[in-house]
């Protein structure tokens, strides 16, 4: 990778609790559709608990996406271990179920339990969870600072780190933002005091909202404008993960070449002599082929290359992920959170 | 080998090849059928729908038809491309439609939904301008109409609706093609509608209005229970304040549409009428093609008429003959030699594409196994983003061609 991006100093051997975030307990990990956001929070999640940590990675859409990724059964709501991190560390896992956030709220606030029935019937639960202002994403990012909170209270389970994989781009500032919200709206009561303390928690440097993104126009624009209403919203713009990046196989001079249709058709097929190719092969035709690739492949890095400096106005650190062309499994999973440590985000 | 180049002839030139004997998915037939008047793309977020949406579109226009586009949140360059610099909700004639022999009659209109203008809207021609005015201000609706899940997919029904009627009327078009809201899941577009109308239109919607209409009109001991239970809860935990703003908010919407879940399963049955076909977009990844399968059984379901499954963005393998482990062979020995490594970067490169490719053939299979009778086309994977009409051209032909 010979033109990478590297914003941050190379460090050295990491340490633990190190890396470009060493107070953040809560990774949010964002990214618009298609970018493989899930991979990367589960892959971040690997990273962090690597050397004997604990990480709770949660999912808040119900989509069971952890469960695919990690190949195991269905989540249910409820904390459980998923994955082992090299050195030791623990990943745990929770889908974070709307209706039973808040039963488990009503009742630790309120000791509620017992009408919850009565709610159900009415449609009250489908209307706190599904409809009601907001009140679904502040059960469901007040069930993660209560995670983060544990290690103060000293309750157990306690995790080193939280990584959530959030809502896409286009919502995370209202998604986070949402217990201010709903405190604007709550003008008194207990709403309002939960409302507070969790931004308290999510507006503080505890808390790093990362931004998943392909080097594409509309994944770019899309993570560009998200920074900027996070900013707005005064919420911890974290990294920029820079996800299926093309692994470049031709060096800077061979892309231009090829780019500019320069490629020396004589000196390729002498090559692929040289390499010594089955002898059915019509060296014409694959020839044709060859350059054929090497001409979108330079296409694709001239674009990403532009798109990288786009990515760098927004002036956050940036960690690269290449694509796996094998698709994502558990070994692929390890590799990334490898690459993600190398890197120095954990 | 042998099989393998017969099934590319038969299903496709764009690298994806499909398990033989998948049907495939005619595009111009379905563009050139005068008896279909609405498109319905659908597909999980980042699959490319809006692009497939508006290259449709525009192969249908240069086809002799006249057509109007909905798109929703479009790249700025497509949308600008396209003539749409504002979020209006007005269809606008797209310029740089080139119409095919004999197929003079074509134009394009293109629109970007804009969801909070949209909701406002019915508010407004159902309501005296006070009344609207006294909707339009309150909080809840302004959190219902702009930032709830389902309200996107609900305002892209109803404007289905409006253009239809619009077209109905007017004649102005003979074909609709709409993209649908980038949900995290296909079948929102399905379920947000009805779900939102039979919450604006339940019981507890109800029982919350009732003291704005007086609370003389709740009757049996049941509902009074249940009743005080829940704006009790309510009052509890979001304050008094709140609940008297939802209230009213309630009772205002109540009298406006006197049956929210009735106009959200008016807006439904249009999906099931004769003119509309479905084309469920994907890409070959995993998550996309679990989307596509799902929403693909629903509609058989819904009875609503599904064309096939557009397959975008698959990589395209020029010369499959030449195997990836052969093409990393003859890299490593040139690698060894120290000679030619721009042909060694070539091969690497046809590996890696030969790779991707499997991959998603076998994410492809998969789902065409599970459902033998769902056609499909594909369209490949471009180097560049789609933003121009010549973009959208090209995947049109590719489509088309497949």
């Amino acid at each position: 990778m010979s033109d990478r991006n590297k914003p941050h100093a190379p460090r050295g051997t990491p340490a633990p609790r190190s890396g470009d975030w060493p107070k953040v307990q809560l990774h949010v990990v964002s990214g618009k559709g298609g970018t493989g956001k899930t991979t990367v929070a589960g892959a971040l999640a690997i990273a962090l608990a690597t050397g004997g940590r604990r990480v709770l990675l949660m999912e808040v859409e119900g989509r069971q996406g952890i469960a695919q990724m990690f190949d195991v059964p269905p989540l249910p709501y409820e904390e459980r271990p998923i994955a082992i991190a090299p050195g030791g560390g623990d990943v745990y896992a929770l889908a974070v179920d709307p209706e039973a956030a808040l039963l488990e709220y009503l009742e630790m606030f309120y000791g509620m339990k017992r009408s919850a029935s009565a709610l159900r019937k009415l449609g009250a639960i489908d209307f706190a969870t599904t409809i009601a202002p907001g009140l679904r994403d502040v059960l469901l990012t007040g069930k993660a600072i209560e995670a983060v909170r544990r290690a103060d209270q000293g309750r157990h389970p306690a995790y080193d780190a939280i990584v959530m994989d959030a809502p896409p781009t286009g919502r995370i500032s209202r998604f986070l933002n949402v217990s201010s919200e709903v405190g604007n709206l709550a003008k008194v009561g207990p709403i309002k005091n939960q409302a507070e303390s969790v931004m308290a928690v999510i507006r503080s440097p505890r808390t790093a909202v990362h931004m998943v993104t392909l080097l594409e126009e509309m994944p770019v624009q899309e993570t560009l404008d998200g920074i900027e209403e996070l900013h707005e919203a005064k919420l911890p713009v974290g990294a920029v993960i820079v996800n299926m990046l093309r692994v470049p196989r031709l060096s800077p001079p061979s892309l231009e070449a090829a780019s500019e249709g320069r490629l020396d058709r004589a000196d390729i097929e002498a090559g692929l002599l040289a390499a010594g190719l089955p002898k059915n092969l019509n060296l014409d035709k694959a020839t044709d082929a060859l350059i054929d690739e090497a001409t979108d492949h330079a296409e694709r890095v001239t674009l990403e290359q532009s798109q990288r400096i786009r990515l760098n106005e927004a002036n956050r650190p940036i960690y690269e992920l290449p694509e796996m062309a094998g698709g994502i499994d558990l070994s692929a999973l390890y590799s990334l959170a490898k690459m993600l440590r190398q890197q120095g985000a954990c | 080998m042998a099989t393998e180049k017969a099934s590319a002839r038969t299903t496709s030139t764009a690298g994806g090849r499909l398990p033989d004997g998948t049907p495939r998915l005619h595009i111009d037939s379905l563009l050139d059928d005068r008896a279909v008047h609405v498109i319905v793309c659908c597909g999980s977020g980042g699959v490319g729908k809006t692009t497939v949406a508006a290259s449709l579109a525009l192969r249908a226009a240069e086809r002799g038809r006249k057509v109007c586009v909905m798109t929703i949140d479009p790249a700025k360059r497509l949308a600008q491309s396209m003539g749409l610099t504002e979020l209006d909700n007005t269809p606008r004639a797209v310029n740089g439609v080139i119409p095919c022999d004999g197929a003079n009659s074509g134009r394009l209109d293109a629109m970007m939904l804009d969801m909070k203008r949209t909701f406002d809207e019915i508010v407004q021609s159902h309501q005296d301008t006070e009344r609207a005015q006294a909707i339009l201000d309150n909080p809840f609706y302004q959190a219902l109409s702009s930032s709830f899940a389902g309200t996107q997919e609900y305002m892209a029904m109803e404007k289905l609706g409006q253009l239809r009627n619009a077209a109905a009327t007017t004649g102005q078009w003979d074909l609709i093609v709409v993209d649908t809201p980038p949900s995290r899941s296909a079948l929102d577009f399905l379920d947000a509608p009805q779900r939102l109308g039979s919450f604006l239109d339940g019981r507890l919607m109800r029982l919350l209005a009732a003291p704005a209409r007086g609370a003389g009109k709740l009757t049996g001991k049941i509902v009074t229970v249940g009743f005080t239970v829940v704006t009790g809860t309510i009052t509890k935990v979001i304050g008094a304040q709140v609940l008297k703003d939802l209230q009213l908010f309630v009772a205002s919407f109540d009298a406006m549409f006197g049956g929210f879940r009735e106009r959200a399963e008016a807006t439904y049955r249009q999906l099931q009428a004769p003119d509309t076909r479905f084309i469920v977009v994907a890409a070959p990844d995993r998550d996309a093609l679990r989307e596509a399968s799902y929403f693909v059984e629903r509609l058989a379901t819904e009875q609503m008429p599904l064309s096939g499954l557009v397959l975008n963005r698959v990589a395209t393998v020029p010369l499959p003959q030449l195997t990836r482990e052969t093409a990393i062979a003859g890299a490593d020995r040139l690698d060894e030699a120290g000679e030619h490594a721009v042909v060694s970067g070539m091969l690497r490169l046809h590996a890696d594409k030969m790779q991707l490719a499997k991959s998603q053939r076998r994410m492809a299979e998969r789902f065409c196994s599970a459902h033998p009778s769902v056609a499909v086309a594909t369209a490949a994977a471009l180097p560049g983003d789609v933003h121009d009409l010549d973009g959208l051209r090209e995947v049109g032909q590719a489509l088309a061609n497949d």
